[in-house]
């Protein structure tokens, strides 16, 4: 009986002291360094935005996940880099070239380029992220076939070529083309209600930001780290996987990858994450 | 992510005699259960590393099993105190009989 008692009473303290941690859960006050690289983990929100501050979801994270984020040998997803570096240079297709026939080493070509995505593609009218950017050259200069979404190639690819910015502050131009209509359009769903729930991506991601959703501590959900390694799905999450598992979690339809509705949050979202660190293949719960 | 298995061991190329050092590996595998199913409902066969073993100058340093609830390209971190220069060589066994070896050395001074 004593033993009992001791241990409903162990328990009690324990539910006691989780609670009161998860009541003062605030993004932590530390510094992302990745292999020695210090990475942007808070910055000044862009004119317009409804955060003072942009903070990246690696200070949301747990003690553990943060430091497999720290040192690129423990980051699981740097199996994914080398692979993206293999397809870099490996030919595909009828015209007899790889990526590097045209780009040449990576590390020079790819510098920087993925922090500025999405951009204005005049050709197409509409905005286009790095996956299309990869099925445009695949099928204009490669004789290739495009990838499908979420080809387990397609998101090796786009996770390296995305990691030859990792540090670079996100920015993306706004004034070429169409952008800022579209811009407006990724906004107006942003805060949409969709679903049997009824929520936005704003009812998490804005109003309830730093709170917990069960035990997941709600981040400003910005994809500044995207392609990311997910402990969850053992495995690589792309920008549009991400947005359709969200809307699934809120009981609605999902709109299609790549459809106009998910190119123009992405182009929102990626806003929203103005200035912080491109920090691919960022790790993730 | 289907690829063929290869070691990685990250450790510091020098040390101090009676260091104590950090040993990181990680293998690339699939690590397949054995529990999951196919699209026609066929069992896929077991095939993951089933064990790990790391020695020093032949001494053993740190080895284990493993079993199928270990998820894809294992990962060992794990401390040794080193006290001369030498050898670590480490090894990972696959059910298919594959053997993955990786050395490198280390110099005390």
């Amino acid at each position: 009986m004593v033993k009992r008692i001791s241990v409903a009473t162990a328990l009690a303290v324990t539910l006691a002291g989780t609670l009161g941690w998860a009541a003062n859960a605030d993004p932590v006050d530390e510094k992302l360094y990745i292999d020695d690289l210090e990475m942007i983990t808070r910055a000044t929100a862009p004119e317009g935005h409804p955060f003072d501050e942009v903070l990246s979801g690696w200070l949301f994270r747990e003690t553990e996940t943060r430091a497999v984020e720290a040192d690129s040998f423990s980051n699981p997803a740097m199996l994914y880099v080398e692979r993206g570096a293999e397809i870099w240079n490996t030919v595909n297709g009828t015209a007899g070239k790889s990526c590097a026939s045209c780009h040449g080493d990576a590390a020079e070509s790819m510098a920087d380029v993925g922090a500025h995505y999405p951009k204005w593609d005049a050709d197409t009218q509409r905005p286009i992220n790095v996956e299309l950017q990869i099925n445009e050259c695949r099928t204009k200069n490669m004789g290739a076939e495009e990838y499908k979404f979420d080809a387990a190639d397609q998101v090796a690819l786009t996770t390296y070529i995305k990691y030859q910015s990792l540090g670079t502050p996100v920015s993306i131009d706004l004034s070429e083309g169409e952008m800022q209509a579209w811009w407006g359009k990724g906004k107006e769903l942003y805060y949409t209600r969709t679903g049997q729930l009824n929520f936005s991506c704003a009812s998490c991601h804005e109003v309830s930001m730093d709170k917990f959703i069960r035990a997941d501590h709600l981040s400003q959900g910005q994809i500044n780290g995207f392609p990311t390694y997910r402990f969850s799905a053992a495995n690589m999450v792309s920008v549009h996987n991400r947005f359709r598992g969200c809307i699934r979690d809120t009981r609605a339809e999902m709109p299609a990858a790549f459809s106009d509705e998910l190119m123009a949050l992405e182009v929102y979202v990626t806003w929203r994450g103005t200035g912080l660190s491109v920090e691919t293949p960022a790790v993730r719960q | 992510m289907a690829t063929e298995s290869k070691p990685r061991v990250k450790l510091p190329k020098t040390a101090k005699a009676g260091e104590v050092i950090v040993i990181k590996t990680l293998i690339s595998h699939d690590m397949e259960s054995g529990q999951r199913k196919d699209k026609d409902g066929n069992i896929i066969p077991r095939q993951i590393i089933n064990s790990f073993t790391c020695t020093f100058n032949g001494q053993p340093v740190f080895s284990c099993d493993i079993d199928p609830a270990v998820s894809a390209n294992p990962y060992f971190e794990f401390d040794a105190k080193v006290n001369e220069s030498g050898t670590f060589a480490f090894t990972w066994v696959d059910d298919n009989g594959s053997i993955y070896t990786y050395e490198q050395a280390i110099e005390v001074n």
